[in-house]
């Protein structure tokens, strides 16, 4: 039995998005840009596709700017904000500890430049309060940009208060939501955000192709230059199949949201019901807040390298935050900001599951998971020594 | 490609020489749950010959493979022999690690050469400090390799 718990890292096409791109490749081909008919018709498809994801988030169509991902738009959401605020002289930014790589190397790029950047913490439940954005907010913050839900641990953050105070102090808001889309309603008039991410592969589009929607009255600043695509905001021929892909796997996700979720969610209930019991295990962030498929556990005494590739052996592909496995000596700058401490930190592993997974898959991962801790705590002397002081 | 060599994955899935021995006459711990990796060696020496060698190891697929290897390596070996095995060596052995494992290596290496030391200790034997020195790049635990 092969079993793919790794969506958060990406998922499988759905056949739809994939049916959807087909034509695009061999009949219409054209490039929106050109003049012709078939450059036309691409355009059509271009025009139609942004249409659709704006009408996914409650936007306007002129408000989407297609990128070639989440990291893209992460970066240009940015740039473009900090960039506004320099400019009335404003240059602080305000982020969390435990957002995605794509936001926190950004801001490090742009403290480089003169920026200053206050992180807050995020607490054990993973969620970042709003009083402390409020409380971090002074006359010189031009951004603030907190994700809608962590891609490590699944925590939901409250985006709508967040907004609503950076509306009444008057600071652009930017929301990192490529976890969150396809898979928890996003509306971005409600949720009061200014600038929002997304990512085509998190929710069974296809890969290299993301969108940014931007509130009007945003100047964004070019991070790609070159031609006018994108009303001169990103050059570069447009990826007409991956964004028509991208906006058939969003509109199907949104219109199968809460079958799916509930689906999901149930699936996740039962994985947490028969892995809670492990001994020495904690499950990270608050599951009241929670994205539905994602399962985040620490497992002391032994590291998270070790069970993903045991994992792998037993046919279950999932992911860990240990600094094995990221290339790094440090394990995962998400556990360690909600407080694992690191030695725990370095025994993680994350399941996130979708829709195309079984009841059956469950039970193998249900199966297999405490048969593979139970293996590596046997031979580990952090596991031995642990036994030994519990006597 | 795969992450690691089918050697590694070998000793990784069916390590040799797991667990540990009671009445063992040295016993070697490097590393630390921090770094994520902790190596803990035993050894039974008779006549100067390593007669049994068992491990336990926390850490990552590497670190296991490494434990393995090295204890291997060593089984039935002369400590001298034992002495002289160096990280490099496991490194081969196993068909190579990827760059930021090869801090592994270096911790089977340190932890055999840790067990020698405790059974010299035990017995009161002299030896040379240089003797139980590592051969590999010290005790910086990779930090070179991914910097």
């Amino acid at each position: 039995m092969l079993v793919y718990a790794d969506n958060a890292a990406t998922t499988k096409i759905s056949d739809s998005a994939l049916k959807a791109m087909m034509p695009l490749f061999k009949e219409d081909y054209g490039n929106p840009s050109s003049l012709h008919s078939i450059g036309q018709k691409a355009k059509e498809y271009l025009e139609k596709a942004r249409a659709d994801i704006a009408e996914c988030i409650n936007a306007e169509p002129s408000t989407i700017y297609f990128t070639s991902g989440g990291s893209e738009a992460d970066n240009q959401a940015l740039r473009s904000a900090a960039y506004m605020g320099k400019k009335k002289g404003k240059t602080h930014i305000i982020s969390s500890k435990f957002e995605h790589h794509a936001i926190l190397h950004t801001l490090n790029a742009l403290e480089k430049e003169g920026f200053t950047v206050t992180l807050l913490d995020v607490y054990s439940n993973g969620i970042v309060k709003p009083e402390d954005v409020k409380n971090a907010i002074t006359d010189e913050t031009c951004l603030v940009t907190i994700m809608t839900a962590n891609n490590e641990i699944g925590t939901i953050q409250p985006i709508k208060e967040i907004g609503a105070i950076c509306r009444e102090k008057g600071v652009l808001f930017h929301t990192d939501a490529v976890q969150a889309a396809g898979h928890i309603p996003l509306d971005v008039k409600d949720m009061n955000v200014d600038m929002l991410s997304i990512s085509g592969h998190k929710f069974h589009g296809p890969k290299g192709v993301g969108a940014l929607y931007v509130r009007k009255g945003i100047i964004l600043t070019n991070i790609i230059f070159g031609g006018a695509q994108e009303r001169k905001k990103r050059a570069g021929t447009e990826n007409v199949p991956a964004i028509v892909g991208m906006a058939t796997a969003l509109k199907d996700s949104v219109a199968n949201m809460e079958k799916n979720s509930e689906y999901v969610t149930n699936l996740r209930d039962k994985m947490i019901a028969g892995l809670k019991d492990i001994p020495k295990s904690r499950i990270n962030g608050d599951l009241q807040h929670h994205l539905p498929g994602t399962l985040n556990m620490c497992f002391e005494g032994i590291e998270g390298e070790g069970i993903l590739l045991w994992l792998d052996q037993k046919g279950i592909e999932a992911s860990s935050g240990s600094a094995c496995t990221s290339g790094s000596l440090d394990p995962s700058h998400v556990l360690l900001a909600i407080g694992v401490p690191v030695e725990v930190a370095h025994g993680s592993l994350r399941l996130s599951i979708s829709e195309y997974n079984t009841e059956e898959e469950i039970d193998h991962i249900i199966k297999t998971v405490p048969q593979v801790v139970s293996y590596l705590r046997e031979m580990s002397p952090v596991w031995e020594k642990m036994m030994e002081e519990e006597k | 490609m795969a992450l690691y060599s089918d050697k590694v994955m070998d000793h990784f899935t069916n390590p040799r020489n797991v667990g540990k021995i009671e009445d063992a006459d040295g016993v070697g711990e490097v590393g630390n749950a921090q770094c994520g990796d902790i190596m803990k060696i035993y050894i039974k020496v008779e006549n100067d010959i390593i007669t049994d060698v068992k491990f336990n190891t926390f850490g990552c697929a590497s670190a296991i493979a490494s434990s393995s290897m090295a204890t291997e390596m060593i089984k039935g070996q002369p400590i001298s022999k034992a002495l002289e095995l160096s990280n490099k060596a496991v490194v081969e052995a196993l068909d190579g690690l990827p760059p930021v494992k090869i801090h592994c290596s270096v911790l089977a290496e340190e932890a055999v050469k840790a067990a020698v030391k405790d059974y010299y200790d035990k017995n009161g034997i002299f030896y040379e400090p240089e003797l139980l020195a590592p051969k590999g790049c010290g005790d910086c635990h990779g930090s070179c390799d991914t910097k």
